[in-house]
This record gives structure tokens, C-alpha cells and sequence, in this order.
């Protein structure tokens, strides 16, 4: 029995969604953008605590292959991101997304 | 399966294309893939192979919608060649990059459509997702695609956390990601009490939920909707069009994938909630599609609000489901392409005029029939399509989905779906009293007026290419609309 699967389940379910939540809150109620990326990537990495910690629980792999998909998309989502925060940088000269209003209706 | 590979191959012909210098054969090459990709999932007709250990399957549902998704991105690639050749708008825009992404962003697109493991539905919609993002901030300098595609990658990342947390709650529920063995799951659970842990339903009712909440926000379904109107409007218009038509079909063939084959045995858990999405998606699409000015942003309601028919299908759950909403897919992506083009041709006759990006509201397009009869038909057309009168493709799409609705005995909601589509009527018919009638300046009668608005959109300036998608979806709408039993039967 590994340590990973000493500690019952039901603690690594609720610190992974207490993560979460964080993270959910974190990307409604922040206004720069680059903190609204944090919080998504930690609603991403709750969720591959979720998977690995179930993965261990059903002793199948495929949980923590799958972690191994998110960490891929993750990057190549922060890579577009950041790329697309950039470019609105240098034409507004800030991170804050208060500060696009261009579209309304 | 060759289709996946020669869409692939197309992508990294594109990107070769600038390097080795033959970018001005790329449309061929590509259209040609496109035609090739068809005929190879044609050949694959009715033998549901699985690939990958069960990664993929491709049944005759995959392939169908497979051959809607290349069908529609093949008439995408010829409306746009303005956008890819050279915006008007953009500065230092890379058209073969242009090219990759989009053919990159329609495998995605077939990996969605064909999937029957959670991993690849996960790969299949950031695949499809990426390059989009990219997509809408296509115009760099302008603030406006700058703000949509920013949204755009918030909402979707926010969306993939939902729905990632959606599969790890089912995976902790049953210990896999295979759709078939969680089909089982879940329709055997009453019958086999060892094959689940006690006290895992909770998990599965909330993964369930979550992973329907990600779906909605990708098919922006009210109240996941917000993000849609914006990201549509700030887009550039082929991109738009493009997010309209593959991107929607390819998030409702999931959509119904999933639900259709894995969770339909659990109704009592999401049905309810499709319900009430449903019926706001329709009511609250439609009615504030009546309240905009700019055609684009009309026209992104009007998508929030086909949305909400096409989940009546999902939630009628019977035999006519899936060719339903194939049929509606197909006719409504015609349809959007159609009207996307003529929007995009007069957006790209003002911006070359006066220099700078266009806004078309229903003001610009008054008079528009006296100036280009052509322009205006087409319109018409796709206009008469989308809101669903008879001879038309879009009619027989809704009579069928509210058919399928009705036999499942959803009797209010197609009621409401019927009052969504009589709101419908009036903002289509709008676009077409305003194109036929005469214009401000007309009625006006002073020439110096008439300057102001400049030289008149004339049919020469409407490209060869431009006028083939335009005949193609004139024709494609009536087609359908004619004969709308030979792609019903199919599935």
C-alpha cells in the first residue's frame, strides 16, 4: 500500500474541489488577466490531483496518462494565452480586462 | 481514419507552403484534400472500425457528420480567400498560416465527432479550440479582435476546467474513460451491485452535471452563453463564420455522442436541466437577436438561439435524433455560410473604401437589392433558410427536431420552440424588407448623398469564387429542402 493510497479518498475529492472553486472564483472575480490564467491552471491541476489521486484508488494508469494530456494542453493553452495577452498589451498598454469594452450590445 | 491523416497532411502542406514557395496553388491543393478527405470517409461507409484500442470509432455517425464538417469547410476556404489572400484590415496577416490553423482546427473538429473515449473528446475539443483562439485575434492592431479572442481563451479554458472535472468525477465513479464500459456502467448499475463502489453516484450525477455545463459553454447554450455574442463580434467575419458552422456542428456531434451513447441510460439526472436550457437558449436567443443593430451581432444570437433547437433533439432522445440533427447541422451551417459571405463581401467593400474595419448594420444594407440583385438573392435565400420557410433546408431541419421532440412527448417545449422560431421570422425578415427597400440616400435623391455612401457594390466586384459558395449554398438550401429525405435516412 503506497502512501498516496494511505489517505482516503474522500480528502483528496474535497481538497481537489476546494482547489477548484478557488480557481473558479478566482477567474470570475479578478480583473487581470494574467491572475484569471492562474486561476485557470489551477482548475486544471485540481483536476489532475483528482485524476491521479483515483488513479491510485483504481489502480489503472489511464488516470494518470490522462493527467499527462491535460499537462500537454495546459501548456500549449498558456503558450496561446500568453501570446494573445502580449498583443493586447502592446496595443492597450494593460493587463486589465476592464479595460476591453469594445464589444457590447 | 485516412480522412484524420490527409487533413493532417493538408495542415503541414500549408505551413510547407511558404517555405518552399507555392502558395499560390495552396486553394487547389487544399480543396482537392478536402474532396479526398470526403471520398475516404465515404469509402469507410458502414464499417465501424475502432482505432487505437477503442479510441476512436468510425461509425456512420462520425462519418456523416465528418463529411458535414469537410462539406462546410470546403465552401469556408472559398469564401474567405479574401480574409487568408489579403485583409484589407490586417497588417502583415500569413496566409498559409491561416490555412494550417483552420485545417488543423477541423481535425480537432473530426476527432470530436468520432470519439469514444473521454480522453480523445478532451484532445478533440482543445485541438479544435487553439487554433481558434488564434483565429479570432487574427487582426492584431484591432482592439476589438484583440478583446474577442482574449474572451474567447478565457471562456473556453473555463470551460475545459468544467468539463476536465466532469471526466475525473466519472472516472472516480467508475474507473474509466471508455464510453462503451461506461455505457455499460451505467445501464447495468441497478443489476450488478458489485461493479460499483457504494456511495459513487453522487460522483457520476455530479460529473454528469459538470461535463454538461462544459459542453453548453462550447455550444453556447443560455445562460453559457455570454461569451458568444462578443467573441462572434469581434472576430474577423470568415472566422466568425467559421466558429458559427464547424465549430458548432462539431460541439453538438459531441454533445450528442456523449449523451446519446453513454449517458442516456441516467435521463432522469440531466434532462430536466437540458429542459430549462433548452427553453432559454431558444426564448433569450431569439428575443434579443430583435434588439441589435449590427447584422453580425444578430446574426451570433440567431446561432445562440439554433443552439437551443438543436438540443431539443437531444433531449427527444429517439430514433430521429441523430439524423435530425444532422440535417439540421447541415442546413443551418449552408445557411450561415451564405449569409456569412454576402456580410463579409460588404464589410470588405467598405473597409477597402474608407480604410478602416466596418461595422454592417441593418441601415448599410438598405438598397443593397437595387445595387447587387445577386448579393441580395443569396441573402435572401439563406435568411428564408434560417428562419425556416417550407421549400428550404432550414424548414425541413426544424420539422424534423420538433417532430423527434414531439413523439418523446416534449409537447411545451416545441411550443416554445415554435413561438422562438415566429420571433425568428421577424429579425430574418427584417434583413430582407431592408435589402429591398429603397435606402436613405435614394429617397433623398441628392447626388452628393449617394457619394457619401460611395461607388455602389456592383456584380463585378463580387470574385468568381465568391459567386460559386453563393451559387453552391443557393442551391445546397434548395437541394435540401427538396429532397430532405435522402440525408434523413442515412442514419
Amino acid at each position: 500500500m503506497s502512501t498516496i493510497q494511505s489517505i482516503p479518498i474522500a480528502n483528496y475529492i474535497l481538497l481537489s474541489t476546494v482547489l477548484f472553486c478557488i480557481g473558479v472564483l478566482g477567474v470570475l472575480f479578478r480583473r487581470n488577466a494574467i491572475v484569471i490564467f492562474m486561476s485557470v491552471e489551477l482548475m486544471l491541476n485540481a483536476v489532475n490531483l483528482l485524476l491521479v489521486a483515483f488513479s491510485s484508488y483504481w489502480n489503472d494508469p489511464a488516470g494518470q496518462v490522462f493527467v499527462f494530456f491535460v499537462m500537454v494542453v495546459a501548456a500549449a493553452e498558456v503558450a496561446v494565452g500568453l501570446a494573445i495577452l502580449v498583443m493586447i498589451y502592446r496595443n492597450t498598454g494593460s493587463t486589465d480586462i476592464d479595460v476591453l469594452n469594445k464589444l457590447k450590445g | 481514419m485516412k480522412t484524420l491523416y490527409i487533413l493532417t497532411a493538408l495542415g503541414v502542406i500549408a505551413m510547407l507552403a511558404e517555405m518552399f514557395r507555392f502558395k499560390k496553388f495552396l486553394l487547389p491543393i487544399v480543396l482537392i484534400g478536402l474532396l479526398g478527405a470526403i471520398a475516404s470517409s465515404v469509402k469507410d461507409w458502414n464499417t465501424n472500425i475502432h482505432y487505437y484500442n477503442y479510441m476512436m470509432t468510425f461509425d456512420n455517425f462520425a462519418i456523416l457528420f465528418t463529411i458535414v464538417l469537410c462539406a462546410t469547410a470546403f465552401l469556408w476556404f472559398m469564401m474567405s480567400q479574401n480574409f487568408l489572400d489579403s485583409d484589407p484590415i490586417a497588417i502583415g496577416s500569413s496566409k498559409t498560416d491561416h490555412y494550417a490553423l483552420v485545417l488543423f482546427a477541423l481535425c480537432g473538429g473530426m476527432i470530436m465527432v468520432s470519439y469514444s473515449n473521454m480522453v480523445m473528446l478532451f484532445l478533440g475539443i482543445e485541438i479544435l479550440s487553439i487554433p481558434m483562439y488564434v483565429l479570432a485575434g487574427s487582426r492584431k492592431d484591432s482592439l476589438s479582435s484583440n478583446e474577442a479572442s482574449l474572451k474567447y481563451f478565457l471562456m473556453g479554458a473555463f470551460a475545459t476546467g468544467f468539463l476536465l472535472f466532469g471526466i475525473a468525477l466519472i472516472y472516480g465513479a467508475t474507473g474509466t474513460f471508455d464510453l462503451k464500459t461506461l455505457s455499460y456502467f451505467i445501464s447495468s448499475s441497478a443489476t450488478v451491485p458489485t461493479w460499483k463502489v457504494s456511495g459513487a453516484e453522487p460522483l457520476l450525477y455530479a460529473g454528469i452535471l459538470m461535463m454538461l455545463i462544459g459542453l453548453c459553454f462550447k455550444i453556447s447554450a443560455v445562460p453559457f452563453h455570454f461569451w458568444a455574442p462578443d467573441v462572434y463580434t469581434g472576430a474577423p467575419t470568415p472566422v466568425t463564420a467559421f466558429m458559427a458552422t464547424i465549430v458548432k456542428t462539431a460541439a453538438f456531434a459531441a454533445f450528442l455522442r456523449l449523451f446519446f451513447t453513454c449517458f442516456s441510460g441516467m435521463g432522469s439526472v440531466w434532462m430536466n436541466t437540458i429542459w430549462v436550457l433548452a427553453a432559454l437558449t431558444i426564448l433569450l436567443g431569439n428575443i434579443t437577436a430583435v434588439y441589435q443593430t449590427s447584422v453580425k451581432r444578430m446574426l451570433a444570437y440567431s446561432s445562440i438561439s439554433h443552439a437551443g433547437y438543436m438540443l431539443l433533439a437531444i433531449l427527444a432522445m429517439n430514433d430521429h435524433s441523430l439524423g435530425s440533427v444532422l440535417f439540421y447541422a447541415a442546413a443551418y451551417s449552408v445557411a450561415t455560410i451564405g449569409a456569412f459571405t454576402v456580410l463579409s463581401i460588404i464589410e470588405n467593400h467598405q473597409a477597402t473604401r474608407n480604410q478602416q474595419p466596418a461595422t454592417v448594420t441593418f441601415e448599410t444594407l438598405s438598397g443593397l437589392a437595387k445595387q447587387n440583385k445577386f448579393l441580395s438573392f443569396a441573402m435572401t435565400i439563406s435568411m428564408l433558410s434560417l428562419a425556416g420557410i417550407p421549400p428550404l433546408a432550414g424548414f425541413f431541419g426544424k420539422y424534423y427536431i420538433f417532430t423527434s421532440a414531439l413523439q418523446s412527448g416534449y409537447v411545451w417545449l416545441v411550443l416554445i420552440a415554435v413561438l422562438g422560431s415566429l420571433i425568428g421570422v421577424y429579425y430574418y425578415f427584417r434583413i430582407i424588407i431592408k435589402m429591398y427597400s429603397p435606402s436613405l440616400t435614394d429617397l433623398q435623391a441628392q447626388p452628393t448623398a449617394v457619394e457619401e455612401k460611395g461607388e455602389l457594390l456592383s456584380f463585378a466586384e463580387v470574385g468568381w469564387d465568391l459567386r460559386i459558395v453563393l451559387i453552391l449554398t443557393i442551391l445546397l438550401a434548395l437541394l435540401l429542402g427538396i429532397f430532405p429525405d435522402f440525408i434523413i435516412r442515412l442514419i
